[in-house]
């Protein structure tokens, strides 16, 4: 099944996450292990480009919850971008704005890694 | 009244099938996409609870989603033969608190809550248990 898909890359150093289709409680483990993947080879800078991401329930946050304190201790972050409004309301609502940095391009996510006044 | 219904077997790779056949139930009924999108994820929500908790991830169990609309009513009632769960039982998180203590789990119930109009629950001890999840159309 194709329902769901990774792309990875590196821009300046910062590890990009393209999610594509939809995130449900079948295709969060592949998120899971994206994540792993990127922690064990001590890859904290995190951008998940959200802008073909169609769908995403409890699931699929849930993940996102699970890393966010390893990236943060490991001088990191998971910074979110390009959502659609539709996924955006479902972050919305569960609060997640409180917690992770939300931009609408990827490019203010990455330049805000290397802010120092941060 | 007219009433629809599916039957899935109890595994997440049959989400998609769910959600397909609960929004093309309530374009038909009249919904919009926003409205559309926000059914689709509380019966998510609600599958995923019955497939990981009430069946514990028996692939061989069976979930039953029936769809009833009538008069401005649209209603999905998910029925399961598991093990008891009662989400009115689930006190809503201080999203705050929750997100700060970085717990996973337990955000579906208060995602069906917020998305529905109504979330009733019922349960024949041994023998099944019901989630109804109601949505009216907007006038």
């Amino acid at each position: 099944m194709s329902e769901f898909k990774i792309g990875q890359r590196e821009v300046e150093n910062v590890s990009i996450l393209e999610l594509k289709g939809y995130l449900d409680a079948h295709t969060a483990p592949k998120l899971e292990e994206a994540f792993q993947s990127l922690l064990r080879s001590q890859r904290y800078r995190i951008v998940v480009n959200c802008r073909d991401l169609s769908y995403i329930s409890s699931a699929g946050l849930g993940v996102f919850m699970a890393f966010i304190e390893d990236a943060r201790n490991g001088k990191g972050d998971i910074k979110l971008t390009n959502m659609s409004p539709k996924v955006y309301n479902v972050f919305d609502l569960l609060g997640f704005p409180l917690l992770y940095e939300i931009f609408k391009e990827e490019q203010e996510a990455v330049t805000r890694f290397f802010d120092r006044t941060k | 009244m007219k009433t629809t219904s599916i039957q899935v077997e109890s595994r997440t790779e049959r989400l998609i099938a769910v959600r397909d056949f609960v929004s093309e139930a309530a374009r038909a009924f009249g919904f919009g996409d926003e409205d559309i999108s926000k059914i689709a994820l509380a019966v998510d929500e609600a599958c995923t609870n019955v497939i990981k908790h009430a069946y514990r991830s028996d692939p061989t169990k069976i979930i039953q989603v029936n769809v009833s609309a009538d008069n401005g009513t649209f209603q999905v009632a998910i029925q399961d033969e598991g093990l008891r769960f009662n989400p009115t039982q689930v006190q809503p998180p201080d999203m705050k608190e929750y997100l700060t203590h970085y717990r996973r789990g337990g955000l579906g119930v208060y995602l069906m809550k917020s998305l529905m109009d109504r979330v009733e629950y019922s349960i024949v001890p041994g023998k099944s248990n019901e989630v109804r999840l109601t949505k009216y159309l907007p006038r």
